[in-house]
């Protein structure tokens, strides 16, 4: 008899009893992993009170929710977080598990796949299952894209940045089994979370921007730099940045766009100083329009858009800015 | 005294990374003539081990996995101010997956004796995974705390850190001995000196393979590793690009023309 394959399980994450976009998202294509390998898709979910919103996991495509609910787990505690999920995984024996790329999930992935002895990918652009029903994680780098997979050891672990996949069409009329879960009475609990500060984003979301303007290495120094953000401003865009500009620390580690950074989905991309590397442009995904202004003519980013202006972004992007003030005051007056 | 242990990487330089190609037989990176330099965040940990030291009686150890090469970050550390390091070399840990590193550095760290502290970078440059640090605490069965970006309170067995979290941070406590992971945001790293290059001379790099780590040879490099790379592909997702020309003034009109035609501006 075939043994029936592990479940597929998303690890949901809850920020003030709010379910993250990119956990939804997550359980919508661990759904379509789990028809292909004919087993069933499970939610883990840790908060306080979190009833309710088992709701939204449900119509997003899980069939089944391990549901955390204690005043000790309304905010990640890695300890607790971790032994519950690593206690429930050897139980459940899951066959997939993913969690999202945040903050919270690139602390606590691995440390339940070290505890499991198994293997976790990072920055995946894509989850597919081979010939032998393995899963494949698609990584760019160096030029071309890895398939990484976790052939003998369960389960097979990734973590995958929100906007990777879409939004899940949500079918409000799914239900499916609540499991809860205990906590454990015996956390060494060596490290407490006594605080948590989260402030309302600056400038213009990346979720939300029809627009985003990437800069990148070209802007020369701090100055060039404005100068792009000045662009973005212009345009209500959201402003990103590339790995090179984030280690000069001319922009915010929060504002990378690429493989290591935010994914994201613009009507409108526009490049600024900024070469194409593939680490950056796979943080593109489905750009509508996509616009360059690199000074090389040469530079391989002119092979990935539709736009391309050969010019110094430094001597170029003012005068970019006064034409779109100049068009956008004659729309005004019309 | 306080013992602290940084781990380091000697990464391609970055600047050169791009000429790093996959061997498509081998299925292991062909490092072609690229320097190896030290990763960049982890001269923040570096950093931060010496401003303790600065402040408090600790002891800086320097430790590190990678082919023998490497030992020249090892002595850049060393010249920084570290008092003593270790480079774990052996072609059995070649091939390493972030597990089977933070497996190896784990036991690295058990050999060199009592510690209270263990700092690395965030994530390295060429890997960028972020699983190291918490592997490694996980193998030492002990706590973590990534990202820190401050070091709050680090007198006694408990210190208080932040660290970053999408527009924020957290606020941890956290029991010695302990790993942090550190991003840019900790401090500055200062430069090497002409006289701490001049002291380093005098200190010695222990260089240890599997048989001194006592390492099984299934849990080492790329047998010790659950994920491996199962295939590579190129990416032809290129767009038929149209090159605005003429003077600055005109190709700016041209493009904003552009741009108004997609109703976003």
């Amino acid at each position: 008899m075939k043994k029936q394959p592990g479940s597929v399980w998303v690890i949901a994450e809850q920020i003030d009893c709010r379910i993250l976009d990119v956990s939804l998202q997550l359980i919508a294509h661990a759904r379509k992993l789990a028809i292909e390998l004919e087993t069933s898709v499970e939610a883990v979910l840790l908060g306080d009170k979190m009833n309710e919103q088992t709701r939204q996991l449900f119509a997003a495509g899980a069939d089944r929710v391990y549901l955390g609910n204690a005043p000790d787990l309304a905010h990640y505690q890695p300890e607790i977080y971790t032994e519950i999920i690593v206690k429930l995984a050897k139980e459940r024996q899951p066959e997939i598990v993913l969690i999202g790329s945040t903050s919270m999930g690139r602390e606590l992935a691995p440390l339940v796949a070290a505890r499991l002895g198994t293997g976790l990918t990072a920055h995946c652009i894509d989850l597919v299952l081979d010939e032998n029903k393995i899963l494949e994680s698609i990584i760019p780098a160096y030029g071309g894209l890895l398939s990484i997979i976790c052939p003998e050891k369960r389960p097979q672990m990734a973590t995958i940045a929100a906007g990777v996949f879409p939004k899940p069409e949500m079918d409000e009329n799914r239900t499916g089994e609540i499991i809860a879960l205990e906590v454990p009475d015996d956390i060494p609990r060596r490290i407490q979370t006594l605080e948590i500060i989260r402030e309302k984003p600056q400038g213009v979301s990346f979720e939300s921007a029809p627009i985003v303007v990437a800069g990148g290495a070209g802007a020369g120094d701090l100055e060039g730099w404005r100068k792009i953000a000045d662009l973005a401003e212009t345009l209500n865009a959201a402003l990103g940045a590339t790995r090179p500009a984030v280690d000069e620390g001319w922009a915010e580690l929060e504002t990378m766009v690429g493989q290591s950074g935010k994914i994201v989905s613009p009507e409108l991309y526009i490049g600024v100083g900024l070469s194409g590397e593939l680490q950056h442009m796979v943080g593109i995904v489905g750009a509508k329009v996509m616009v360059a202004i690199n000074n090389d003519a040469k530079s391989p980013v002119f092979e990935q858009v539709d736009y391309g202006v050969v010019d110094d972004c430094r001597e170029f992007v003012p005068v970019l800015i006064n034409k779109i003030k100049e068009y956008q005051e004659k729309l005004v007056t019309c | 005294m306080l013992k602290i242990v940084v781990c380091v990487k000697a990464v391609p330089d970055p600047k050169e990374a791009h000429k790093i190609k996959i061997d498509p037989a081998t299925k292991i990176l062909t490092r072609s003539d690229v320097p190896f330099v030290l990763n960049l965040v982890d001269k923040n940990a570096m950093e931060a081990a010496l401003q303790l030291k600065e402040q408090l009686d600790a002891h800086i150890t320097i430790l590190s996995m990678g082919p023998p090469p490497a030992d020249n970050i090892v002595k850049e550390c060393l010249a920084l101010g570290a008092d003593q390091g270790f480079l774990l070399s052996d072609r059995a840990f070649g091939g390493a997956d972030a597990y089977a590193t933070a497996y190896t550095l784990a036991k690295g760290i058990e050999k060199i004796g009592p510690y209270d502290v263990v700092l690395c970078g965030m994530a390295s440059s060429d890997g960028s995974t972020e699983w190291v640090g918490p592997e490694m605490a996980t193998f030492l069965k002990i706590p973590v705390v990534t990202r820190v970006n401050e070091i709050v309170e680090y007198d006694g067995e408990w210190w208080k850190v932040k660290a970053g979290l999408e527009n924020g941070y957290r606020l941890v406590r956290v029991k010695l001995p302990a790993v942090f992971t550190v991003t840019r945001d900790l401090n500055t790293p200062r430069s090497l000196t002409f006289s701490g290059i001049i002291k380093a001379r005098k200190k010695e790099i222990t260089q240890w393979g599997i048989d001194e780590l006592a390492v099984p040879e299934e849990s080492a490099g790329q047998k010790g590793s659950p994920t491996i790379i199962s295939n590579l592909a190129t990416i032809d997702s290129k767009r038929t690009v149209e090159i605005i020309t003429g003077t600055r003034e005109e190709k700016a009109e041209q493009l904003v023309q552009k741009l108004a035609d997609t109703g976003l501006i």
